[in-house]
C-alpha cells in the first residue's frame, strides 16, 4: 500500500484484549511448530482482499489467516472446526463464558 | 551497484512493493540469504535466496511529485527481483 | 457478569477491555475453536499458550531504550550494535529470538523513519507489540511518499539539509534507529539516558526527550 492516498494518522491506542493475545500467541507458536510461517500468513491476509482490511480488525484478520493455514496444512478438518465453534457457541454468550 | 526493480505483476504472494517496481537504486548492503518468501508463502520447500537492501532517490521513486527529491527509501529486495542498470 | 478471573493492568496503566463481558464475536469463537483444537491434537499446549503471552507483556521499549544508551555511551558498543545490532542485543541479554535486526543512526545529516507497508513488520521480539498506528492505513501507505508531512504529524519538522530515509521492512530484517543524542543529555549516566529515549524515538518518529 506504500503510496496509495490516505487520511491523517489516528494516533489513538487500544490495550490489546486477552483474545487478541491469544492469537498473537496462536501465530508464534504454530509457526515454531512447523504449521505456518510468516510468509503464509501473508499470503492468506492478501488474498482476503481489501474489503477484509476494512471492515475486519487487526487480530479478525489474523486469527481468519492462522485458520485457514491450519485447514490447508491438516491440522484440523473444517468438519472438526465446524462442530468445535458450534460447542464454543453454546457455552455462553460472552468470551468470558465461552473460553 | 545500480540495480533496477524488474517490473513485472505476477499474481500471488511476493514482498516486492509495487511503488518500487521498475525503478533503479543503489545496493546498500546485502543481508544474507534467506527462504524464497514466494514458495515459503504456499508451505513449498524453499530456496535461499539472497536478499538485498536498495537504496531509491525520492526522485527516482516519485517523480516530479517527490516531497524532496534528496530523501530516500530503503527496502529489502531479493535478488531474484533485481537486474543490474548500466545508465547509457 | 460476574468472573472469577481478573486481567492485569496494561503497562500504559489502562485495564484491559472488557472484551471478556462483550458479546461473543464469529472471530473470537474461532480464536477459541483453533487454539483447543491444535491443544486437543497435541501441537500445543496451554501453558506455552500463557507463557508467550507472558513473554510479550514483558517486552517493551526499555529494551530498546537500554540498547541505545549504551551505544550513546559506549563507542564500541555504538560500533558493535551497528555491525551487528541482533548479535549485539543477544550480548546484552535480550531473547530475541530469530529476528534479524539492523540498527540505524541518527546523526546531524541524516534522519531514519522506518515503516513496514507490505504488513506491520517491527521489531517487536525487542520493543513489544507495534503501536496501532503503526499498523494503519494511513501510516503504512503515506511514510514511504511523504515522510516529512508524516513527521510534522509527529510534532518533527526537518530542514532540507537533513536527508530523512524511509525504510521499508519489506522482508526479513527489522529495524531499529539509534536517535541522535540531544547535547543536553551529555554526560547522564547510561541509567539516566535510557528514560529519555521513547519507543517513537526509535521508530523515527519522535526525539529523544528529558524524562518528565
Amino acid at each position: 500500500m506504500g503510496g496509495d492516498p490516505a487520511g491523517k494518522i489516528d494516533h489513538e491506542q487500544h490495550d490489546f484484549a486477552l483474545w487478541e493475545k491469544r492469537v498473537d500467541a496462536l501465530l508464534v507458536l504454530s509457526s515454531s511448530a512447523g504449521l505456518m510461517n510468516t510468509d503464509s500468513l501473508r499470503r492468506v491476509l492478501e488474498d482476503m482482499g481489501e474489503e477484509a482490511y476494512e471492515k475486519m480488525s487487526y487480530y479478525e484478520r489474523w486469527i481468519s489467516s492462522i485458520c485457514q493455514n491450519m485447514i490447508e496444512v491438516g491440522a484440523f478438518s473444517t468438519e472438526e472446526l465446524a462442530t468445535k465453534m458450534e460447542i464454543i457457541k453454546s457455552r455462553g454468550a460472552t468470551y468470558g463464558d465461552a473460553s | 551497484m545500480k540495480v533496477r526493480v524488474l517490473r513485472q505483476w505476477p499474481p500471488g504472494h511476493v514482498r516486492t512493493p509495487g511503488y518500487l517496481r521498475g525503478k533503479v537504486g543503489t545496493i546498500e548492503r546485502s543481508v544474507g540469504t534467506f527462504n524464497n518468501p514466494e514458495q515459503n508463502a504456499y508451505r513449498l520447500t524453499p530456496t535461499k535466496n539472497r536478499l538485498l537492501r536498495v537504496r531509491f532517490q525520492m526522485s527516482e521513486v516519485w517523480g516530479i511529485k517527490a516531497e524532496n527529491p534528496d530523501d530516500v527509501v530503503e527496502a529489502e529486495i531479493y535478488e531474484h527481483w533485481l537486474e543490474p542498470f548500466n545508465a547509457s | 457478569m460476574p468472573h472469577d478471573h481478573h486481567e492485569p493492568l496494561s503497562p500504559s496503566g489502562h485495564p484491559y477491555r472488557a472484551d471478556d463481558d462483550k458479546d461473543l464475536s464469529y472471530w473470537q469463537v474461532m480464536e477459541i475453536a483453533v487454539r483447543e483444537l491444535l491443544i486437543e491434537k497435541g501441537h500445543i499446549s496451554a501453558t506455552q499458550i500463557q507463557d508467550q503471552i507472558n513473554t510479550m507483556d514483558a517486552r517493551s521499549p526499555a529494551n530498546g531504550a537500554r540498547l541505545v544508551a549504551k551505544a550513546w555511551t559506549d563507542p564500541a558498543f555504538k560500533y558493535a550494535l551497528i555491525e551487528d545490532a541482533g548479535q549485539a542485543s543477544r550480548n546484552m541479554g535480550f531473547d530475541i529470538g530469530p529476528m534479524h535486526l539492523i540498527a540505524l543512526e541518527n546523526t546531524e545529516k541524516v534522519h531514519n523513519v522506518i515503516v513496514c507497508t507490505l504488513c506491520s513488520c517491527y521489531p517487536r521480539n525487542l520493543l513489544g507489540l507495534p503501536p496501532d498506528w503503526y499498523k494503519s492505513r494511513a501510516y503504512r501507505s503515506r511514510a514511504v511518499v511523504e515522510p516529512r508531512k508524516v513527521l510534522s504529524e509527529f510534532g518533527l519538522e526537518f530542514n532540507q539539509k537533513i536527508q530523512i530515509r524511509v525504510h521499508d521492512s519489506t522482508a526479513d530484517m527489522r529495524y531499529i534507529v539509534i536517535p541522535y543524542q540531544p547535547a543536553e543529555s551529555e554526560g547522564l549516566s547510561e541509567a539516566e539516558l535510557a528514560k529519555w529515549i521513547t519507543r517513537d524515538s526509535m521508530i523515527g518518529v519522535g526525539l529523544p526527550r528529558a524524562p518528565a
